[in-house]
């Protein structure tokens, strides 16, 4: 698949030192600075044709070899028309765990975003309704980050039973 | 704990003192696992949906940073325990595609057989389940007979009904024998009169085309800016299906051997009659590599330190029980390249993939799941609004909601 197109564009729209590309096996990954995040969609979804949303996921690389920032998030993109496929990345670190939603260029991006914000305390800005969707409402903690133990904290055994009289 | 209702939209008047809210599950017989749904009601219409899951939230994907690339199959096949083989053929995808393994052509063959054995086996549940919720009893038993069918298929490869784990990095874990391929022709043969038994009881049966027919239209537009994909997408109208598109396993070799199945309407009936004609499909391509089922290893070799030996050599060679060690030991085991790539199949659901980061050890450091039936549920609140409670049982059942894939 040929890529050169679609990364042309992007360098025009963001300048070529911000974006950084690298290729593994089939998988084109395209690494933008987090303000430049919403430009580079966009300029994606209504110039380069990426209409399809396939995941919005995050990583935390706190024991990650030579890792320079905690949370790398990912948005995997999909031309329908050619098939095409892209990976958009992007790096945070704490105490600014703050994005720009994707939810105005695609609506898929909703439950993706819910899902990253509940597992790794990353919030985007501009999303309808962040709240929690897997964990419960009163969960304190991230679970999917690294500094998370395996067994949880205790919070199952803590956790308060709603009876039937006061649910 | 109280929910706020803001989910798609506001409310479409401000006298709300009429409106209803009714709690749809989590334990519902029509949601056939655990989700909930809060709807808000006019009369009988529904105005808003706001579903609420997590409950069969189990931390599948902090479990697969613990596990080995092959421990973690036995966590994988119970995502969407109804197609459990799918599921792995999806994971061992994604890591052998990170390892740079190529696979026997015994094996592609062998897992493209199990694949669409796999999606016989969704598609089968869902028909004949969403049948059920309309009041179509009938339908059901025949479908599941079949299904019966593919669990001894599974069984007599595997040694297990339900969770297979059948798959290994490099492989199977047994090859299949003469027996299993007559079972599964004799399966083939009696397939398709189960199949014209549910087509003649319900495509023409009244009360289930009327309930289904134009409820839950979802546009081909909306299906691709929602992240739909697979059978839900195809009956908007989407013509996108990966085993075509971007082909794995013995895909390539039988391009010709099925066609895409595809919709234009987008309700609950097209996403039905789409399921019983993938059916179809799907036994042309089982067809097709059973006749073309290649000889040989159905495991690569060994000197790639990257598939684990036969149960017999371990026991009776010392060359395979090194090889063994080298795979088990805590201190040993794969050499992953440092790096991270997404991968993906069509599985019955839809496109079911995994963004795997390896940190150069035998497990992953991230797996994240790229799970259908989360995506297709976040649908459920566009597909739902304007239609009545009696609707939310037929929308469900044609979004094909696994809740242990929805939670994981």
């Amino acid at each position: 698949m040929n890529h050169e197109a679609t990364l042309a564009k992007l360098r025009d729209r963001l300048g070529a030192e911000a974006v950084s590309i690298s290729e593994f096996r089939d998988n084109t990954r395209v690494v933008v600075p987090a303000r430049d995040v919403l430009a580079a969609l966009e300029c994606l979804k209504n110039e380069c044709g990426f209409d399809f949303l396939v995941d919005i996921t995050a990583v935390d690389y706190l024991h990650y070899p030579d890792a320079k920032d905690r949370f790398g998030v990912v948005w995997c993109l999909l031309n329908t028309a050619t098939g095409e496929r892209l990976v958009v990345k992007t790096f945070l670190n704490e105490p600014d765990l703050n994005l720009p939603s994707a939810y105005g260029l695609w609506k898929g991006a909703n439950w993706m975003e819910r899902e990253v914000f509940d597992m790794f305390g990353i919030r985007f800005e501009g999303h309808p309704d962040l709240r929690r969707i897997l964990m419960p409402e009163l969960f304190t903690a991230y679970p999917l980050r690294k500094d998370y133990p395996l067994r949880g904290r205790g919070e199952r055994h803590n956790f308060p039973v709603i009876t039937r009289a006061e649910s | 704990m109280p929910l706020e209702l803001v989910d798609v939209g506001a409310l479409p008047n401000e006298e709300q003192e009429y409106l209803w809210t009714i709690n749809f599950g989590p334990q519902h017989p029509a949601t056939h696992t655990t989700l909930r749904l809060l709807l808000t009601l006019d009369g009988e219409d529904v105005i808003k949906a706001v579903p609420d899951i997590g409950y069969l939230h189990s931390g599948f994907e902090k479990l697969g940073e613990d596990l080995t690339f092959n421990q973690y199959v036995t966590i994988v096949d119970r995502m969407n325990y109804i197609s459990p083989m799918a599921n792995e053929i999806a994971w061992f995808h994604v890591v052998e595609k990170l390892l740079g393994i190529e696979l026997t052509p015994r094996c592609k063959y062998l897992r493209t057989i199990f694949a669409e054995l796999m999606r016989l086996h969704d598609h089968l549940l869902n028909v004949g389940t969403a049948a059920l919720d309309l009041g179509a009893f009938t339908a059901f038993l025949y479908a599941f007979y079949q299904r019966e069918l593919i669990y001894d298929l599974c069984e007599h490869a595997s040694g297990q009904r339900f969770h297979t784990s059948y798959l290994r990095v490099g492989g199977l874990t047994y090859d299949v024998d003469d027996a299993w391929i007559r079972q599964l022709r004799s399966f083939l043969d009696g397939f398709m009169k189960a199949h014209n038994d549910v087509s003649r009881l319900l495509n023409r049966n009244r009360i289930f085309v009327e309930r289904t027919k134009g409820i839950g239209v979802l546009t081909k537009e909306d299906a691709i800016n929602l992240s739909c994909t697979g059978p839900i997408a195809r009956a908007s109208g989407v013509v996108r299906d990966l085993r075509k598109d971007e082909p794995y396993l013995a895909y390539g070799e039988l391009r010709d051997a099925f066609q895409v199945v595809c919709a234009e309407e987008g309700d609950c009936y097209a996403r039905y009659l789409l399921r019983m004609e993938e059916m179809l499909e799907s036994l042309k391509i089982i067809r097709a590599a059973l006749e073309n089922l290649p000889s040989g290893p159905v495991n690569v070799s060994v000197e790639g330190k990257e598939v684990l030996p036969e149960k017999n050599a371990t026991y009776r060679s010392i060359e395979g029980l090194i090889q063994h060690f080298e795979l088990i030991m805590t201190n040993r085991g794969f050499k992953a390249p440092v790096d991270e790539l997404y991968g993906a199949i069509e599985s019955p659901n839809g496109e079911l993939g995994f963004y795997l980061v390896s940190d150069g050890s035998d497990r992953s450091y991230r797996c994240r799941t790229r799970p259908p039936s989360f995506i297709h549920f976040a649908v459920f609140p566009h597909l739902i609004v304007g239609h009545q409670l009696s609707d939310v049982v037929a929308i469900l059942g044609s979004l094909n909601i696994i809740a242990a894939e929805l939670d994981r």
